[in-house]
């Protein structure tokens, strides 16, 4: 046991003298995106325990509360610290639910992109020859679409085809695989590049010459040292595929609106800008540009820590 | 008063975890007309000497004490402002790789010409005149059409002229050339060499010569210093360095320099690096042990007295291009009608430039790659004719490999514990997963890298550590046959030396069978028992490794020998040569 200890504070002692560290710890935007971006993350995790209200409870719902501005500004409720909506729904905890919302369904989106895009860059990049064709230039058409157009015609496809009841149960799911499939090329393309690379190292021929199979040695060899990349450009898909929800969303083919999302709530609040009403659309924007800003920061900053040649 | 003198230097690279020191206490000087060679291992601090001298440390490295004086005066405290003024006009830089030491998208002559404009103040006309006139004296054919022309239409050789014109054009005192031939073929440093010695003689200007190989450094240089470690261990006149060296790592470097003359049993010396010293590697009783027990070769044929491996008519070709009508294909015949057997217990050697298919034949015996036509016979078994995984795996595990690059031959996310239990586990070679972890330890502590390396990885080990790894993991199969593709190329000479002498050791020990491939002649005298010549994909002349040296048959065979380094080692005394029969006949340097 001794022993096991010994090697879990080794690794805790490393990682805190690693380059990445000693980076993270040298640039304060970093910190600070990184510092939003938890705390947007535990605001929306935590949402049932530590928002205000519960925005989806119709029994506490009052409409003698409804339109209330921001608690700084004349007439506000203490109660609603960011004012509330047309239908007295506390903003702030709207605002927590609709950040889980699209939190989730960016990061299942990123996960199903990096399932499809790294599984078919692995078996391209690998087998090569006609199937690394076949494959590359059905990325090459699908790059040719803007990613929100394809999520679009899946979104629509599975609304024709869907009974409306059904759909309405499935939303969810049909969001994060429109989105999860319209972005799935860019890994594929990447972790192609790098599977060449590294299946023409000598370690993945010594293991060929072992005997070793295709499928083990991609497992096992290849998909570890090239999974680098691919953590940077999820974090910059993650912050990307929470836009593009909430684009979704905005346009009203994203999620029902009994599950608002942060894109849901600045559409709800858009009709009611130029009545005087902004905080019910402002204030969930904000929370998005910052949610998708820090993400976008730390993505750049993964980016050059993890490229040997900015250092 | 020298021309240039180096008192106590000493270097510093502050990182993170504290200072690190990379040269220290390093006093020199350097007369006009007069070579230094500096001499070491990579990591000695032999490049960083030049860089501090011309003010070039890369950052953030800086001179942590110590003085450089050109001519007497203090050079190393200047501004930044005049030691640009002092580079390149009164120091010169050659840099080991003339492809980047030239601008791609600029004429010789405007290179040439801007330099010359810079530090002599000429007019247009007269820099050009000077340009071509620098271009004659390096030996550059045609020099008035030359100069016009690209960086790319000069080979490797004429590059490294021009880099030579490059840094002489403003008649620098003091020249400092960074592994000037490194970069280029054996024919072609023989002559940049020549020249170097000869503008060095004309113009009286001091050089340092900083190289690793010890062929440079017995061809030109006039004083050597020898540095290990951050410091000069030795320093005094070449003939006496190379000779009769007094430190004790002088002696482990000269004696771990292949000789090219003589076969020895063992490199000699080499356990005064890399921290072996006093640790004596694990002898193993093989009878008792998993390394020798059960190498179920099945019905082992072979002990019959016929050869392991029998290769007949062997060829192989890629395609070019990816056309799709068979007729606008174009293929590459990489290895041709290729015949040779090697029997059990023998090295056999090939030998050969790149890309002539040396490692595409060590590829089709191991599986690799699939013969376009011939036949791979092991152990009686027609192992080129088999498809199936169920058929191949036996002769798999009984052939393995040791790549040329050991930096990219070990996955770098694996402890070395899973890389050498993978071929183990994969053939279900040991019974329960502590025996496994045993057999690894054993075979870790065998290559003489200790038990405790299992739980580390790749990158915690220096070059010559991780071939160890790789060693170890071939053993894992228990191999009849070893497969090795310039084991040694990649490191440097100290650690090349204990490599090859392990292999030796293991070869002896597990009656091991080797086919050893090099382009370096000296190892394969010092390895082989037999040797076949490749050039162009072909066979020329298999023979065997003493007849091949002493009495070669083909005149592409002679040719290469012709350009053998002529570094010879120690003087006799100096050694106790363990010859291995023939020392008195003729040596190749009379052949020459």
């Amino acid at each position: 046991m001794a022993e096991i200890q010994a090697e879990t504070r080794g690794r805790l002692a490393s990682l805190a003298d690693s380059d990445l560290w000693h980076s993270f710890k040298g640039s304060p935007v970093t910190i600070a995106s990184a510092l939003v971006a938890l705390l947007l993350v535990l605001g929306a995790l935590l949402a049932p325990v530590v928002a205000p209200h519960n925005p989806f409870d119709l029994a506490s719902l009052d409409i003698m509360a409804a339109n209330l501005p921001p608690v700084w500004a004349e007439g506000g409720d203490p109660a609603y610290p960011l004012g509330t909506d047309d239908q007295g729904r506390d903003v702030l905890s709207a605002i927590l639910y609709g950040a889980r919302i699209s939190l989730l369904v960016g990061f299942a989106s990123v996960l199903l992109s990096i399932l499809i895009g790294v599984s078919l860059g692995l078996v391209s990049g690998y087998v090569g020859g006609r199937l690394d064709a076949v494959i590359m230039r059905v990325a090459d058409v699908q790059l040719s679409f803007p990613a929100i157009l394809i999520a679009l015609l899946i979104d629509g496809a599975a609304r024709g085809l869907l009974p409306r009841d059904l759909h309405e149960s499935l939303a969810l799911y049909v969001l994060v695989f429109a989105i999860g499939f319209s972005g799935w090329v860019q890994y594929a393309r990447t972790v192609r590049g790098a599977t060449m690379v590294e299946s023409r190292k000598e370690y993945v021929q010594a293991a060929q010459i072992i005997g070793i199979g295709p499928a083990t040695i991609l497992r096992r060899h290849i998909l570890p040292n090239v999974m680098g990349p691919v953590l940077v450009i999820a974090t910059i898909h993650l912050a990307i595929a929470i836009i593009t929800e909430a684009t979704l969303s905005f346009l009203g083919v994203g999620v029902p609106p009994t599950s608002p999302s942060l894109g849901t709530l600045i559409r709800f609040g858009n009709e009611y800008l130029f009545s005087g009403q902004w905080w019910i659309s402002i204030f969930p924007g904000v929370v998005l540009v910052l949610l998708v800003l820090s993400v976008n920061l730390l993505g750049d900053w993964l980016r050059d820590a993890l490229n040997p040649r900015l250092r | 008063m020298s021309l240039l003198e180096i008192r106590d230097l000493e270097v510093q690279f502050p990182t993170r975890r504290g200072l690190f020191v990379a040269v220290a206490g390093v006093t020199l000087t350097v007369e006009p007309g007069q070579i230094l060679g500096v001499v070491g291992e990579s990591g000695a601090g032999k490049s960083t000497i030049g860089n501090a001298v011309i003010g070039l440390l890369e950052p953030p490295g800086q001179i942590g004490g110590g003085q450089v004086r050109l001519d007497g005066r203090r050079i190393d405290d200047l501004p930044d402002a005049e030691k640009r003024r002092i580079r390149g006009r009164r120091i010169g830089m050659i840099f080991q790789d003339p492809l980047t030491s030239l601008d791609p998208l600029q004429t010789i002559e405007s290179q040439l010409v801007e330099t010359i404009q810079i530090h002599l103040g000429l007019d247009l006309a007269a820099a050009r005149s000077r340009a071509v006139d620098l271009l004659r004296q390096v030996g550059i054919p045609e020099p008035e059409l030359r100069v016009k022309q690209y960086p790319h239409q000069f080979s490797g050789g004429m590059r490294q002229r021009v880099v030579i014109a490059l840094a002489l054009c403003a008649e620098p005192e003091v020249v400092i050339a960074d592994e000037p031939t490194t970069a280029l073929d054996v024919s072609i440093q023989a002559q940049i060499l020549d020249l170097l010695r000869r503008l060095c003689r004309e113009r009286s200007v001091g050089m340092i010569i900083i190289t690793h190989d010890m062929g440079v450094i017995a061809e030109v240089t006039d004083r050597v210093a020898v540095m290990y470690r951050g410091r000069v261990v030795e320093e005094g006149p070449t003939a006496k360095i190379l000779g009769d060296p007094d430190h004790a790592y002088t002696r482990a470097l000269i004696g771990a320099v292949p000789r090219p003359d003589v076969r020895l049993h063992r490199f000699p010396y080499v356990d005064y690096i890399e921290g072996l010293a006093g640790k004596p590697r694990a002898t193993l009783s093989l009878r008792e042990h998993w390394l020798g027990r059960s190498r179920d070769f099945g019905q082992a044929p072979g002990r019959d007295g016929g050869p392991l491996l029998e290769i007949e008519g062997l060829g192989i070709r890629f395609p070019m291009n990816n056309a799709w009508l068979p007729r606008n294909r174009r293929y590459l015949d990489a290895v041709q009608d290729v015949a040779f057997s090697i029997g059990e217990g023998e090295t056999f050697g090939l030998v050969g430039e790149s890309g002539s298919g040396k490692s595409t034949i060590a590829r089709l015996i191991t599986g690799l790659y699939r013969p376009s036509t011939g036949r791979i016979r092991f152990a009686g078994t027609e192992v080129s004719a088999l498809t199936r995984d169920r058929d191949l795996n036996p002769f798999r595990r009984q052939i393995q490999m040791i790549f040329q690059d050991p930096f990219s031959s070990l996955n770098p996310r694996l402890r070395v514990m899973d890389i050498v239990a993978e071929p183990i586990r994969f053939h279900r070679l040991a019974g329960s997963r502590r025996e496994v972890e045993t057999v690894v330890r054993d075979l870790l502590e065998h290559v003489g890298l200790g038990a405790r390396a299992a739980e580390k990885f790749p990158h915690e080990f220096s070059g010559g550590q991780r071939q160890r790894i790789c060693i170890a993991r071939a053993l894992a199969t228990r191999p009849r046959f070893l497969v090795c593709d310039e084991p040694t190329s990649a490191l440097d000479v100290s650690i090349q030396a204990q490599i090859l002498n392990l292999l030796k050791d293991l070869q002896d020990e597990l009656r091991l069978t080797m086919l050893f491939i090099s382009h370096d002649l000296p190892v394969i005298r010092q390895m082989c028992d037999r040797v076949g010549v490749m050039r162009h994909g072909r066979l020329l002349e298999i023979a065997a490794t003493e007849d091949l040296f002493e009495r070669p048959q083909h005149p592409y065979t002679r040719e290469l020998l012709s350009l053998m380094p002529r570094f010879d080692g120690l003087s006799r005394e100096g050694l106790q040569v363990e010859d291995s029969g023939d020392a008195a006949s003729p040596s190749a340097r009379d052949l020459g």
